[in-house]
């Protein structure tokens, strides 16, 4: 809404009470503060009192949320950093420098913590390539976007997910993760503590790009926000590459006393952030402020978001060092304000100033209580029925963009630089990352937005318990967790209801777990003003988990013919949300349930007989079932196998129902050992059968309606050909 | 041996690679900051990976005009062993110290995976440990790989024994006649596409790099 001349995101109630808490009417500059710091984006004012359901706590967690970073101890003096971040509005309208910027932004959450970032997740999230041109050129220019600048940076990206359905046609979802690695006593926080300390900025100059890009990113997408593409900021990842060497140098040498990342709200909501945290004041020289327009007034200044930017409040005498550092990687710098004690926020220009707000009063937005209504729970969708043969099926589910091999994706980044990539794309459920203490880093990220739209609650807590079968499959524990909730507009009762709905749903079973969430983030807005239609609910979750041992690291290929092969987990009769049904054009009634108690109890035995090394490989079995993962078993493997459904432990239903029903609480894996895994589950009360073994070069299934057979190279031409195929028509 | 390994502003592989030689092969290995390289005090260098000055330009142009090559063109016509890995060879290439050119992938694409080689050379520096033909794995990681002469070209380093390595069975990046990696005449400077850092550890996929390096050592003794 208008406030003077400017134009603001602020509610009227916010409006009146900024005025009443400083007793006078701000001024331009002020009200353009006011508005970027209290943005939904930056400020949470929404989301904040629902997130405190999350366990934030537990004896390896160092720092929580509210931070740029998670951090995570790991023994022996190192810690794991963590951090999430979308870029779903730049990219809808700008797919390659919004996912390119999104990499930029999370990267530096990582290293101002004084981490150094090892590994990069996404998830990513389109419509249906099959039928959109318009969601292939977002896909490609995401991909491209993320490889150009993660490959440049010497980051390597490991791992992620895609989804694909048509709710995201208008709205593709950007997420990136990221992983780094510290030692706990280098690691810095984003305070500004001590008076008389003074403030860098470097990196990249201010210019006009990403003005507005967190109030932007805090409305609905309309008709013409094609014209935004100003909002989006330029990618220049060579400056991140020394930015990165410069800030680890310098934080290396001990001058530093705190570092900030400048993200959404540009410098108006860093500076405000430093000081409140540190409970601190600041003069900030406007006019030092190395800037790429020379006509830039004073809130383009403040507010751009321009990339590539650091903040470093360094250490009181220790300037010459900083100095000598950022001359050697040419990375440019200036000195653009002093910590006080004055606990305002203070803009000078020279010599008058010209904005003076309390620091407090800046960066802690009133938080908006909002109602949210139950939402519209999806359980009267069709039950689609086939017509076609079981093969067919089997081989066109297997090559549909969700569930088929995402090779021509990981293809294009680099997931070896930094040599610890352990278990690479497609080995395994989880990357593995070498660590420098012997141990290993598992990391996932998983997403599943029909069973959230069906259900958020169990939707939410599914996504959860995915991911963490993830980890577990490749034998890491579960250590923290990130959440992402990405939904449309929560001025709708109903969205806010679901978004709600979902946060309960994950903080629920994570307290079964007693797995903290360590960071996270909330992108609102995720809605077209032209088709007034908003995402499905679609939380994102990555999990950290932490091998003990090299002789854990379990992948999911088949590897030794006459294993046995171990269905773990009852397959129920749950098709609604899943991949199969929607192949079929169906939905179903609501999505597979999930026993919070049952899980957690299926993922430790599964842990356990990995940790005894009775397993030789596992893989978690969710989209498309227990058909799509033991397809996945024989490519990765190049092994067939011969399963016998009649074994498995399943409710009675259609062949083709058995095989990619979605159930929760399940995992397939291999041993030689047969009699001791077997011991493990019963002890457990987990249900499992034996239902076949490795060898051969088709995979042959044998049910109560028959046998039916697929080659190798037919489900390998099926599965890992898909994507080209639909992306890169053209004969080679 | 002392060998140094130059750290442009974007290398992103110089650690890796300075990790494997102490680590993996006892060398004394060290991570020289561009602007402080000098040749003179180094038995060997290698130039490693990345995105050398943002590759702008051109991928390695800018750092083949840098001082710091200036001192490897010196060491190369001194006769030291001299390696270009990845961006490391294009910016050998630019300097003019290895024949032909490097193009954009044909697929348009950055291509990161392992791949089936063959040596077809070990008369040079980093190959001479190597029997003939032997066959190897190594992952590449590259937008411009695509190594290009006309055949005239082709035929006279085939000729000279100076194609030192190619792709065995698939060739990913539309490379000619699959090579992957050249030396020069006197065989002591190698630019090679394939990274010989990631393939030197059995945990990340194998170890035939090792021998990349190996043979640097063998060949400094003669």
């Amino acid at each position: 809404m208008l406030v003077g001349e400017i134009e603001t995101t602020l509610t009227p109630d916010e409006i009146q009470y900024a005025r009443k808490q400083l007793g006078r009417e701000p001024n331009a500059l002020e009200w353009a503060l006011i508005d970027a710091e209290w943005s939904e984006h930056c400020s949470y004012k929404s989301s904040k009192p629902l997130l405190t359901q999350l366990p934030t706590t537990g004896p390896r967690v160092l720092v929580g949320p509210g931070y740029d970073s998670g951090v995570v101890d790991i023994g022996d003096g190192y810690v794991l950093t963590f951090h999430i971040e979308s870029h779903n509005h730049p990219s809808a309208i700008e797919p390659y420098g919004g996912a390119a910027t999104g990499i930029g932004g999370v990267v530096r959450d990582i290293l101002c913590m004084g981490s150094i970032p090892i590994a990069l997740l996404d998830s990513l999230k389109f419509g249906d390539i099959t039928k959109s041109d318009h969601s292939k050129w977002i896909m490609k220019n995401v991909v491209r976007g993320i490889a150009d600048y993660g490959n440049c940076i010497g980051v390597p990206t490991v791992a992620g997910e895609i989804e694909f359905d048509e709710c995201f046609e208008r709205n593709c979802l950007v997420d990136v993760a990221c992983l780094g690695l510290g030692r706990k006593e280098e690691l810095l926080l984003a305070e500004a503590t001590h008076p008389a300390d003074s403030v860098y900025l470097i990196g990249g100059s201010t210019g006009r790009d990403g003005i507005h890009g967190a109030t932007f990113a805090s409305r609905t997408l309309a008709a013409n926000s094609e014209e935004e593409r100003s909002a989006v900021q330029i990618p220049d990842p060579f400056t991140k590459k020394l930015i990165i060497e410069a800030t680890l140098e310098a934080s290396r040498a001990g001058i530093l006393r705190g570092c900030k990342d400048l993200g959404g709200g540009g410098l108006a909501t860093g500076l405000s952030e430093i000081a409140d945290k540190g409970g601190t004041g600041l003069e900030v020289y406007l006019e030092e402020i190395p800037i790429r327009e020379s006509d830039m007034n004073s809130i383009e200044i403040m507010i751009s978001e321009s990339q590539e930017r650091m903040l470093l409040v360094v250490k009181e005498g220790h300037e010459p060092t900083l100095l000598g550092i950022m001359r050697k990687y040419g990375v440019s710098f200036a000195r653009i304000a002093a910590v006080t004690s004055t606990g305002k926020v203070s803009i000078v220009r020279y010599g008058t100033v010209i904005a003076d707000l309390p620091t407090r009063f800046l960066a802690n937005a009133p938080i908006i209580h909002r109602i949210g209504k139950p939402p519209h729970f999806f359980n009267q969708g069709s039950e689609p029925c086939p017509s076609q043969g079981i093969e067919a099926l089997f081989l066109n589910l297997l090559s549909s963009p969700t569930i088929a091999s995402k090779e021509w994706v990981y293809s294009q980044y680099d997931h070896e630089v930094g040599i610890r990539t352990i278990a690479k794309p497609g080995e395994s459920d989880a990357a593995v990352l070498r660590l420098p203490n012997g141990k290993f880093a598992a990391v996932k990220v998983d997403g599943n937005a029909r069973f959230c739209d069906m259900d958020p609650y169990v939707g939410g807590a599914s996504v959860l318990a995915e991911a963490c079968r993830n980890i577990v499959a490749v034998g890491a524990e579960p250590i923290a967790f990130l959440d992402h909730c990405q939904f449309g507009d929560p001025n709708d009762e109903r969205i806010f209801g679901a978004f709600s709905m979902t946060v309960k749903g994950i903080a629920d079973f994570a307290n079964v777990l007693s797995l903290p969430c360590v960071g996270g983030k909330v992108s609102f807005y995720n809605q077209d003003e032209v088709t007034k239609k908003a995402i499905k609910s679609s939380p994102v979750i990555s999990v950290l988990g932490l091998v003990e041992k090299p002789e854990h690291i379990t992948k999911l290929g088949f590897k030794q013919d006459e294993e046995a092969i171990f269905a773990v987990g009852k397959t129920k009769r749950e098709l609604g949300g899943s991949e199969y049904y929607h192949l079929l054009d169906g939905t179903g009634n609501g999505p597979p349930s999930l026993n919070f108690e049952l899980e957690k109890r299926t993922q430790a035995a599964v842990l356990d007989c990995i940790k005894s090394q009775l397993v030789t490989a596992c893989h978690d079995c969710s989209k498309g079932g227990l058909g799509v993962s033991l397809a996945e078993m024989v490519i990765a493997g190049e092994k067939g196998a011969t399963i016998d459904l009649r074994n498995l432990p399943a409710e009675k239903m259609r062949e083709d129902e058995t095989l990619f029903s979605e159930s929760n609480s399940r995992f397939i894996l291999t041993s030689n050992k047969t009699n001791l895994v077997k011991e493990k589950f019963a002890d457990n009360r987990i249900p499992f059968a034996v239902i076949g073994k490795v060898g051969g070069d088709s995979l042959k299934f044998t049910s109560r309606a028959g046998m039916f057979n697929l080659s190798l190279t037919a489900i390998r031409e099926a599965y890992s050909t898909a994507l080209e195929r639909i992306l890169e028509p053209w004969p080679r | 041996m002392r060998v140094a390994v130059i750290e442009f502003p974007g290398s992103n592989c110089d650690r890796d690679t300075v990790h494997v030689l102490k680590e993996s092969l006892r060398i004394d290995a060290n991570l020289v900051w561009h602007n402080d390289f000098k040749d003179g005090s180094y038995d060997a260098v290698i130039l490693p990976g990345g995105f050398s000055f943002g590759d702008h330009l051109r991928a390695g142009i800018i750092a083949a005009h840098s001082p710091a090559t200036k001192a490897v063109i010196q060491m190369a016509s001194d006769g030291k062993p001299v390696l270009g890995i990845c961006n490391g060879f294009q910016i050998l290439i630019e300097a003019g110290l290895l024949p032909g050119a490097l193009l954009r992938n044909a697929g348009l694409k950055f291509v990161c995976k392992w791949t089936a080689l063959k040596v077809e050379a070990n008369n040079s520096a980093f190959t001479c440990t190597f029997k003939k033909d032997t066959k190897i794995r190594m992952p590449i990681a590259h937008n411009e790989g695509r190594y290009f002469a006309d055949d005239e070209l082709l035929d006279a380093l085939s000729a000279a024994g100076q194609i030192v390595m190619k792709y065995d069975e698939e060739n990913p990046t539309g490379t000619a006649r699959g090579i992957v990696g050249v030396s020069n005449e006197k065989g002591n400077v190698v630019g090679m596409m394939p990274h010989p850092e990631r393939a030197s550890d059995s945990a990340l996929g194998g170890t035939d790099g090792l021998k990349v390096f190996e043979s640097m050592v063998e060949w400094a003794k003669c």
